[in-house]
């Protein structure tokens, strides 16, 4: 099974557009990542004079001053008790430096912080589960899980606003070619924003500690140009399809539990603990980004979870293999 | 005080005991060199314990998706070897070294009150006792025995009943809250050590580095610690008697913690930290045969850390969304740390300039600790810059960095130590040569590990996941990480056998094995049980100096 899982994760893919599993926070495509590169430079370049300066002094003092075979045992070396002005160079030296390092961060937390971000075209709402992003799109009525799609904003005109929440414990947002990370955290509101600079599928994951599943707690942002944006939106703002060929599938899957942990929009199905299923398959993944959403790979998720996913929230479901089929065979057909 | 009946004669070398009567006189002794060695030596054990933790941490994360440990598993595990790390082995070290020496080197027969010390380090032993036994007794979800799986910080609401089942998080509180009264009672003492049984002539001018280091963290300790202890009951309380204060469910803050946790969290890195400066003052004049360079100056930097250090704590809250203004202040709050940082490893190594070093293992030691710890200020600047921290925060680079702090800084300085006193704590020296193989798999191990693993951070990974994707760019640091992790566990096994081959067959050390000059190497190796026949008077800070040199001696100038 987890073979399965390894392998699919290969093959992901998202037709036309490329995909940044490698999250360097050097390579950014957005202007707060960007900043904060720009940033990250300059300290470099800062710190990496002040090793070069001391690790030289030190290295240098180690050896030059080592003792040598031929020295006198019983010869003690002058003995030096300290020198003011040297010890006023270098505590004046560091303290300029560091104000200048001071200086810098605050303009630049001030630029990422107070400066007004470009006007927003679309705005999210990404609500922290245990393990897993619930997304909402107020603008669109729309409610989709794990996957944020965004559109691309070349010129800085299309950014995408990001309210954070979060129903349970702390969870942290982190694309890194994207943005920095900012927290969701229970019982308030903060508030990030990105504009990805090409189109492509931008890989995170959660960066605070959230218990059992937290390495699984994957994150993946696709930007699309935002007319595909748009029309993304649209299609996933419409009521789930009612296929009357799996008319068993929907009256099985309605009689059992999985209506109270989740939601399919224009059904009686309406739980909110789970991800929203209304336009299942037009996601890539499931289980928070694990496995790609194959018939297989949704037919063994949906057989046992704990498996896949161990201590998710998830039950096993006990299905029998007509159940399992049934139920799956409806899924499948929530495009 | 002074009038002390002690439970036992002191054990003599020419008398028999049996093993009823050694036990008992373990158990029951108040006498500081005693509780001093069992607080090493237990610090020693949970380090063993909590390292073998991370070398399975490590295998799990040497090859992605594997599977040698279970997700709560690995959950358990960091959170266990953090906590031990910091609590029940960086906290024992600092008593453990303070109790032995503080006394010693200021001529004192005993620390100020023998017993609250004895209390001290039982209290402490208890409460690493009663978090380990979690593991039998912690009752989590699966119905049987639960380690604590909130982390070492236990971040609300993870920790709330809702979330966190069973009994494991509160071993957890009530093993930190017992240990962390131990630590309290260890730092009174040590105050009321230095402040009232220094020798005659010995000033606080006069005082050794290694006492004055140590006298600032325990009122450091003094002053953080209760932070964290009402922390802990408040946590106690929302588990157990409804209260609110970090249920987020019921209105409570989840920030607040953050804010007690690291109230208490970051200068508790500057309480580890110290004990590595004390050692380093004592250790790098002694093998460059110079005294330190800018006493004043030294003992200065330590006092302004310890006040710098209770107002950085939130730069470990970049990412919560505090404002421009709170995140401005507390970068440069950070960053001026740095100074009296740079100062102390600049006058480090002036002392050594000039001078004639000598490299046994305790100075190669000194030497990594300043490369390191070089290395982790600096990657330690690079988090207190907010914007550059909001990408490194929570990523491996963190994980990185405080290590280049806690191993490159804090252990290397220890070992120093132990390489330094160890003769007089036992009579022998320890083996050089077993000694410089400890030194050099130590060194290689560790940047193997923490170097590499920076570059973990760079690449988005991020901290305390017990598994990842094949193609996200991590695996073959995290190979490499993993293999070092083995070479220090090699390192560590090289330690102990020296330290065990030692004590049987290492060659005797006499009382003055390094040509000191604290007192301390006054009185014979090991000490008596009142550690000086009189009671010395000194003029100078290096009173043995003055002894040996009496043509020369430092109260002329000082």
């Amino acid at each position: 099974m987890l073979k399965h899982a390894l392998i699919a994760f290969l093959q992901t893919n998202v037709p036309g557009l490329p995909e940044h599993r490698v999250a360097n926070i050097f390579k950014p495509l957005a202007s707060p990542g960007a900043s904060e590169k720009e940033i990250a430079l300059l300290t470099f370049a800062i710190t990496g004079a002040i090793f070069v300066v001391v690790a030289g002094l030190i290295v240098y003092t180690m050896w030059r001053f080592r003792r040598k075979a031929g020295d006198d045992e019983h010869q003690e070396p002058p003995q030096v008790y300290g020198s003011n002005q040297i010890e006023i160079a270098w505590t004046v030296i560091p303290i300029l430096i560091v104000f200048v390092l001071i200086g810098v961060s605050a303009r630049v937390i001030a630029s990422v912080e107070n400066a007004s971000p470009p006007p927003a075209t679309a705005k999210v709402t990404l609500v922290g589960h245990q393990w897993w992003w619930e997304v909402d799109y107020p603008q669109f009525n729309v409610r989709t899980a794990n996957e944020i799609h965004v559109p691309v904003s070349r010129n800085g005109n299309h950014a995408t606003y990001l309210t954070l929440e979060s129903v349970d414990v702390i969870h942290s947002f982190w694309a890194p070619q994207l943005a920095g990370k900012m927290d969701l955290i229970p019982n308030r509101q903060n508030f990030t924003w990105i504009d990805p600079s090409e189109p492509g599928v931008y890989f995170g994951n959660c960066a605070e500690y959230c218990g059992t599943q937290h390495a699984n707690m994957l994150l993946r942002v696709i930007a699309q140009e935002p007319d595909d944006f748009k029309s993304w939106a649209v299609t996933e703002a419409k009521p789930a399809v009612d296929d009357p060929s799996v008319a068993s599938g929907k009256a099985m899957y309605q009689s059992l539990s999985c209506v109270n942990c989740h939601t399919i929009r224009g059904t009686s199905s309406i739980g909110q603990f789970g991800p929203d299923l209304t336009h299942l398959m037009s996601r890539q993944t499931i289980g928070a980004g694990m496995l790609t959403n194959t018939p297989e790979h949704l037919r063994a998720w949906v057989n046992d979870p704990q498996v896949i996913k161990p201590g998710c929230l998830m039950p096993s479901m006990n299905l029998t293999d007509r159940e399992l089929n049934q139920v799956v065979g409806y899924l499948e057909t929530l495009r | 005080m002074a009038s002390i009946d002690y439970p036992l004669e002191y054990p003599r070398e020419d008398k028999a005991y049996s093993f009823s009567e050694t036990l008992y006189s373990w158990v029951a002794t108040v006498d500081h060199k005693r509780l001093g060695l069992m607080y090493v030596v237990s610090a020693l054990l949970f380090l063993v314990i909590a390292g073998a933790m991370a070398v399975v941490i490590r295998l799990q994360l040497m090859f992605p998706e594997s599977h040698v440990v279970a997700p709560d598993t690995f959950n358990r595990l960091f959170t266990m070897h953090g906590t031990t790390m910091v609590f029940l082995v960086g906290m024992p070290m600092v008593a453990g070294f303070s109790n032995y020496l503080v006394p010693l080197m200021i001529g004192a027969r005993d620390m100020a009150f023998p017993r609250m010390n004895a209390f001290g380090f039982w209290i402490f032993l208890f409460g690493g006792l009663l978090l380990y036994f979690s593991y039998i007794g912690g009752g989590g979800l699966g119905g049987a025995g639960s380690a604590p799986d909130v982390g070492w910080f236990a971040y609300a609401p993870l920790t709330s009943k809702a979330f966190s089942r069973g009994a494991a998080t509160d071993y957890w509180a009530l093993g930190i809250l017992v240990s962390g009264v131990g630590s309290i009672a260890s730092a009174i003492n040590v105050i009321a050590t230095t402040v009232s049984l220094r020798c005659p002539g010995m000033t606080l001018s006069k005082m050794p580095i290694f006492v004055w280091v140590m006298l600032v963290d325990s009122w450091l300790i003094l002053i953080v610690l209760p932070p964290l202890n009402a922390a802990q009951i408040m946590l106690l309380m929302d588990r157990h008697l409804g209260s609110n204060f970090f249920e987020t469910q019921a209105g409570g803050s989840a920030v607040l913690w953050q804010h007690f946790f690291w109230i208490f969290g970051h200068p508790e890195v500057y309480v580890l930290i110290f004990p590595a400066f004390a050692i380093l003052s004592e250790v790098i004049p002694v093998f460059s045969r110079k005294p330190i360079f800018g006493r004043a100056a030294m003992v200065g930097a330590v006092v302004a850390i310890g006040f710098i250090s209770l107002g950085v704590w939130a730069h470990h809250m970049f990412a919560v969304g505090m404002t421009a203004w709170s995140n401005t202040f507390f970068a440069a709050a950070s960053m001026l740390v740095g100074v009296p940082t740079g100062i102390k490893i600049f006058n480090w190594t002036a002392t050594m300039y000039g001078g004639r070093i000598r490299y046994s293992t305790a100075m190669m030691y000194c030497c990594a600790f300043l490369l390191h710890f070089l290395v982790a200020g600096l990657t330690g600047i690079m988090l207190a810059v907010a914007p550059f921290d909001w990408q490194l925060h929570d990523s491996y680079f963190v994980v990185a960095h405080f290590h280049y702090t806690l191993i490159g800084g804090l252990v290397f300085g220890l070992m120093a130590g132990m390489y330094y006193w160890f003769p007089k704590v036992s009579g022998k020296l320890l083996s050089e040569s077993l000694g410089k193989w400890n030194f050099w798999l130590f060194v290689i191990g560790f940047n193997m590990t923490f170097f590499t693993l920076h570059f973990a951070g760079f690449l988005g990974m991020p901290r305390r996941i017990y598994t990842y994707a094949p193609d996200r760019g991590w695996d073959t640091i995290n190979f490499i990480a993993s293999v070092g992790a083995l070479v220090q566990a090699v390192a560590v096994a090289c330690f102990a056998w020296n330290v065990l081959y030692s004590l049987k067959k290492g060659e005797p050390a006499g009382d003055d094995p390094w040509d000191g000059w604290t007192l301390e190497w006054a009185t014979t190796s090991p000490p008596p049980e009142y550690n000086f026949e009189r009671l010395p008077v000194v003029r100078s800070s290096r009173p043995l100096w003055d002894l040996k040199h009496p043509q020369d001696p430092d109260w002329k100038y000082e």
